[in-house]
């Protein structure tokens, strides 16, 4: 099955009780399909179908007069899309895990 | 027909807690978060000694079907997640009667046998062709596995079948020293030795078996079949005899390819090894690290699958054959071939 790698990167306003329980909420679901690699910004190497499923539960979640959900799809694979300076904490859920 | 092949994820760090957040696995040490996997990641995971698995996550995998499996400190095998799911009724009742049959029982432990001594001539041809002065007792041991190959062929009889798998093990692993070219004197294979195993190479096949036997054991429950319903093996209670007769066709291109590989490449060596009293020779924690990413890296190889006529990754090989199995089984196909590398 193909895998697309994709970047999701959101915004979402916290000024209120409701803001701060929404980010909590989207980091959650960030978390169920990929990792986090910098404060607000996921990588995920998904399925199409899980992709849906994402950003269904995403926006389930998210305010859309508030906050702001961008994802960007990296054809061609994060090897060839990105490139990543500095502190990097990705883990290559696909490669040896041990542990 | 083919899935995919996910990861497993092995945690050999002592007093490791591993647990489910949501849709994820965490893994924490002393309280702190090490690794955290979306489940979708994950085909199984493995962990070795003290390691500790929540209830909520190992009632998850039971559902999903992911597989759990304990080793010792030592990476010997201790137990299995069993889910709720496990299989087709019908196939395994298909599986019994096969069982009952004479014939067909004979002719799947036949299949599993010349399954095993073809892929380990070729282990010896491939080391003759890359190495032509491995010596001549390779040459003479390949002949010798052509005629085993035959007998195996004509045989009839399950005790039969099981004298000619002996004697091809035999004079398999009576040239397998030749093909470490590694020179170290310590790391040399003179007769092969279980529990314990007795030097550092039978100490590395031991554990490259265990891992094979617990991803067989896994593809005949992906499919549905008991892997404890086997043919060429005998039943004995608690024993996976039909991973171990699927294990037969992989041992020598999965495992003891990888252990050559690693030996004639030094990644392990005889530094890698501790001895204990009484003989029994263990793999350090960096040793076994090294094996294992070495086998990940290897099971997501890609080759063609000779039958299919399709690329797959390595570490589905048991899987397809499983299923090719249980077609035969079911008696959806008139035939069983074993998988045969090229």
């Amino acid at each position: 099955m193909k895998k697309l790698d994709i970047i999701v990167a959101y915004d979402v306003n916290t000024e209120t009780k409701e803001g701060q329980n929404r980010l909590r909420k989207v980091a959650t679901i960030c978390k169920d399909f990929g990792q986090r690699v910098q404060y607000s910004v996921f990588e995920c190497r998904v399925t199409p179908a899980q992709l849906e499923e994402l950003t269904h539960r995403l926006l389930g979640v998210m305010d859309e007069e508030e906050d702001s959900l961008r994802i960007y799809v990296l054809h061609g694979g994060r090897e060839r899309s990105l490139k990543a300076y500095g502190r990097d904490r990705y883990v290559d859920f696909d490669g040896p895990m041990i542990l | 027909m083919i899935s995919q092949l996910l990861n497993t994820l092995y945690v050999q760090t002592q007093s490791a807690y591993v647990h489910l957040d949501h849709d994820t696995l965490v893994v924490e040490v002393d309280k702190t978060v090490r690794l955290q996997v979306p489940l979708h990641h994950l085909g199984g995971l493995a962990v070795f000694g003290n390691v500790l698995i929540s209830p909520f996550l190992i009632h998850r995998f039971a559902e999903d079907g992911r597989s759990i499996v304990w080793f010792d400190q030592n990476g010997r095998f201790r137990a299995r997640l069993v889910g709720p799911v496990s299989g087709n009724v019908l196939l395994r009742r298909a599986q019994h009667e096969a069982y009952e049959d004479p014939d067909r029982r004979a002719f799947l432990a036949r299949r599993f046998v010349t399954g095993k001594i073809r892929n380990a001539r070729h282990v010896l041809l491939r080391a003759m062709r890359d190495y032509p002065d491995v010596g001549s007792r390779v040459e003479a041991a390949a002949r010798e596995l052509e005629n085993c190959l035959k007998e195996a062929n004509r045989a009839t009889d399950l005790e039969e079948i099981r004298g000619v798998e002996g004697r091809a093990a035999a004079v398999y692993f009576s040239v397998l020293d030749c093909l470490i070219l590694n020179k170290d004197a310590a790391i040399r294979f003179e007769v092969r030795t279980k529990h314990p195993p007795r030097d550092p190479v039978n100490s590395l096949l031991s554990f490259a078996y265990t891992l094979l036997a617990h991803d067989c054991a896994s593809a005949c429950e992906g499919v549905g079949l008991d892997p404890q319903v086997g043919y060429l093996h005998a039943l004995r209670p608690g024993r996976p005899a039909l991973a171990l007769d699927l294990m037969e066709e992989f041992r020598a291109f999965l495992a003891d390819r990888l252990v050559l590989t690693i030996l004639n490449r030094r990644q392990i060596s005889e530094k890698d090894f501790i001895e204990r009293p009484g003989g029994a020779v263990l793999l350090t924690d960096q040793a076994r690290r090294t094996f294992l990413e070495a086998y990940q890296r290897r099971k997501q190889e890609e080759i063609t699958h000779p039958l299919l006529r399709q690329q797959v990754p390595v570490g589905l090989l048991p899987h397809i054959q499983a299923r090719l199995l249980a077609r035969y089984l079911r008696q959806d196909a008139a035939e069983y071939a074993p998988f045969v590398a090229r």
